[in-house]
């Protein structure tokens, strides 16, 4: 089953045209993904080539879901140019919009978070990022930068703030094998919330036990424990990174920031132990805590 | 990024926000002109970016221009909290009759702009929100829709200004919120907003963070840089495009991704426990490339730290394969070579995920000096430790 995406998944791609979106695309494609089409508004008609591989490109994602019927869009356009192409893929009505873009102005994700909600009709667009790595359900499909060569497909699901710990955890229980990883993003407002990754977990059949990583800043974490402690039955290990940045520095990701008090590692490990997760020191100890789990 | 509370102040009448703006000063004697030029009472206000400067004596009245630059002289070079005094602000003094709070930031938890206003200003917020949770309103804005009138009558609403004062808070909340949104801050905040003598309201301190991924469309953000008060280090590496933050450790770091990264100082700082408590010197995300000339670049700028006495090198292989980073280290050491840097602190490489071994075996045949390879990362960060704590 996965989360969020599986074997029937229809991607597009906006901006896949130029250099990262070229690269992950033809990665994508390698790994399996169903990649249905681009989008570039000034390349509508054509074609792209990916070592072999053509892939048409639409003027819009409406066009490319009329035409292809795709349900998933990963964004990859400059951060000038996202709010734009957020809102258009809600507005053509995608189920899941992926934005791995970097370095996008808040108000601009708050505008496009809030235009989401702000839509009455149809399904609600499903939002992973900005800033993130994406999402892959092994052996399934594969939207984004994840590589797909780490691990396969199995029974643990993931969901993390950070790409490299993504990475990182999945080579750890490689032998294991993942449902699915998701890497949420490590923005100060992101669409798919550790929350929501631990309630699709929860309920999916595929998963049996969830390793959640967290990072400084925000309170996402904290909540994330009191929501595993009322509703998820299954193994939870965590794992959280920053204990020792300092206060008031952003720490590469623009959310990883301890402001005062707030946002601390250490305030989220206890949060997430006192709602009974086991919280490794380290990535390798976090894996261990997981295999003893489920041993 | 955070302003100066001038900068703020300017940014606030640039909007429209009404305040009561003097000058910068950075000797006695301009701030004995800017006195003069002011007439009357005056007040003189350290320039750090950091709360708590009243208490710390940052903050003092000058009755005339000659005390206006005694003072100075004893704000200047002060240490508030670790932040160097290297300016102050001269303003005019206000007579305070009522102190306010008001405030819009980002509400991360809510993924929306959050308005946040009291009656009762002056004291620290965080100490109003915990002493009298009752007298701080908190109302989401939604990004959409933002503050119009009707939208800072409620704010003035929830928050029980009193009716004197409603319509000029109402206006003031508006103008906040236009340059909240027009400078892409992610907090203005004034506290206090006071009511003063001649009863006007007027923002008599500002705080302002933006947000360094606008600076694409704000022009001005280059302008808000303190070069002066920025570490060295760091400076040189944003000159370089590195996402470094310097720390008082004295393991240099190297990784790719923040997540990673940030992991990587823990697991040292762990390890550091067994080894004369070394705690890491630096964050170095040098991001998922790892190009020779990005990890040249880093390993100068840590290399150059003389608080480093070992360096931990740590890579996943994930989009980037660990042969690339590994030739990539080979290259920087070769390119470091010609330009003269001498590379005398050893360094631990962590290589694992895609074509670790391959890198690995690069990395051997290479044969740097200084350099040993530990298969794991915890492993790694420990022999990374006990190099640093052995030269202690």
């Amino acid at each position: 089953m996965a989360i969020f995406l599986n074997e029937k998944s229809k991607v597009v791609v906006q901006g896949m045209t130029g250099a990262e979106g070229t690269k992950h695309t033809t990665r994508m494609l390698a790994s399996g993904t169903n990649i249905v089409g681009g989008v570039n508004p000034r390349k509508a008609g054509e074609k792209a080539d990916f070592d072999g591989r053509s892939v048409p490109v639409f003027g819009t994602v409406r066009d490319a879901i009329d035409e292809t019927g795709a349900d998933v869009t990963v964004v990859f356009v400059p951060p000038k140019f996202t709010k734009d192409a957020v809102i258009e893929a809600i507005d053509a009505g995608i189920g899941l919009c992926v934005i791995i873009t970097e370095g996008i102005p808040v108000h601009d994700t708050a505008a496009f978070w809030a235009h989401s909600n702000s839509r009455a009709k149809g399904r609600p667009t499903r939002i992973i990022g900005p800033n993130c790595p994406g999402l892959i359900s092994p052996g399934k499909s594969n939207a984004g930068i994840i590589p797909a060569d780490i691990t396969k497909p199995g029974s643990i699901g993931l969901v993390s703030k950070s790409g490299t710990l993504t990475y990182q955890m999945m080579y750890e229980l490689r032998d294991l094998g993942f449902s699915t990883a998701v890497g949420i993003g490590g923005d100060p407002i992101i669409g798919t919330t550790h929350i929501v990754a631990l309630e699709a977990f929860e309920g999916d059949r595929d998963t049996a036990a969830i390793v959640m990583i967290g990072e400084i800043g925000g309170d996402a974490e904290e909540r994330a424990a009191a929501f595993v402690k009322e509703h998820v039955t299954k193994p939870v290990v965590g794992y959280v990174a920053g204990f020792t940045a300092p206060e008031g520095k952003t720490m590469g990701h623009a959310g990883a920031i301890v402001s005062g008090s707030s946002g601390t590692a250490q305030a989220k490990k206890e949060a997430l132990e006192a709602a009974g997760v086991k919280v490794g020191k380290t990535p390798n100890e976090t894996a261990r805590l997981m295999r003893e789990l489920i041993a | 990024m955070d302003l100066f509370e001038y900068q703020a102040k300017q940014l606030f009448q640039t909007y429209g926000v009404p305040t009561a703006l003097g000058q910068v000063a950075t000797t006695p004697d301009e701030a004995r002109a800017v006195a003069e030029r002011i007439g009357g009472v005056t007040v003189v206000k350290a320039q750090v970016k950091t709360g708590g400067r009243g208490k710390a004596g940052g903050v003092k009245v000058a009755k005339t221009p000659a005390e206006a630059a005694a003072l100075a002289g004893d704000i200047l070079g002060m240490d508030i909290k670790g932040h160097t005094v290297h300016r102050v602000l001269v303003d005019p003094a206000a007579q305070i009759e009522q102190e306010y709070y008001a405030s819009f930031l980002l509400d991360r938890a809510n993924r929306t702009f959050l308005a946040m206003a009291s009656y009762e200003g002056g004291m620290e917020i965080e100490q109003l929100a915990v002493e009298r949770p009752e007298a701080l309103a908190r109302v989401p804005v939604d990004a959409l829709a933002g503050v119009d009138d009707a939208k800072a009558a409620e704010i003035v609403a929830a928050a029980k200004f009193p009716p004197e004062v409603a319509g000029q808070v109402a206006d003031v909340l508006v103008k906040l919120w236009q340059a909240f949104v027009g400078a892409d801050a992610t907090l203005v905040e004034v506290n206090p907003l006071a009511r003063v003598a001649d009863g006007s309201v007027q923002a008599l301190d500002g705080k302002v963070t933006l947000d360094d991924n606008a600076n694409f469309r704000q022009p001005d953000n280059a302008s808000y840089v303190d070069v002066e008060s920025t570490d060295p280090l760091e400076q040189r590496a944003k000159e370089k495009h590195l996402n470094y933050v310097k720390l008082d450790g004295s393991v240099g770091i190297i990784g790719n991704g923040a997540g990673l990264v940030m992991s990587t100082l823990d697991v040292v700082a762990y390890a550091g426990e067994q080894h004369a408590n070394v705690k890491p010197a630096n964050f170095l995300d040098i991001g998922g490339g790892a190009s020779a000339e990005v990890m040249a670049n880093g390993l100068e700028i840590i290399l150059s730290d003389p608080s480093v006495r070992s360096v931990f090198v740590n890579v996943f292989g994930g989009i980037t394969a660990c042969d690339a980073v590994a030739s990539g280290i080979v290259s920087a050491f070769s390119l470091l070579k010609s330009r003269g840097d001498e590379i005398d602190k050893p360094l631990v490489v962590r290589l694992d995920g895609n074509n670790a071994e391959l890198g690995r075996k690069i990395l051997t045949d290479a044969n740097l000096p200084g350099v040993q390879q530990v298969d794991t990362m915890d492993d790694a960060a420990d022999r990374a430790a006990e190099l640093a704590g052995a030269s202690a």
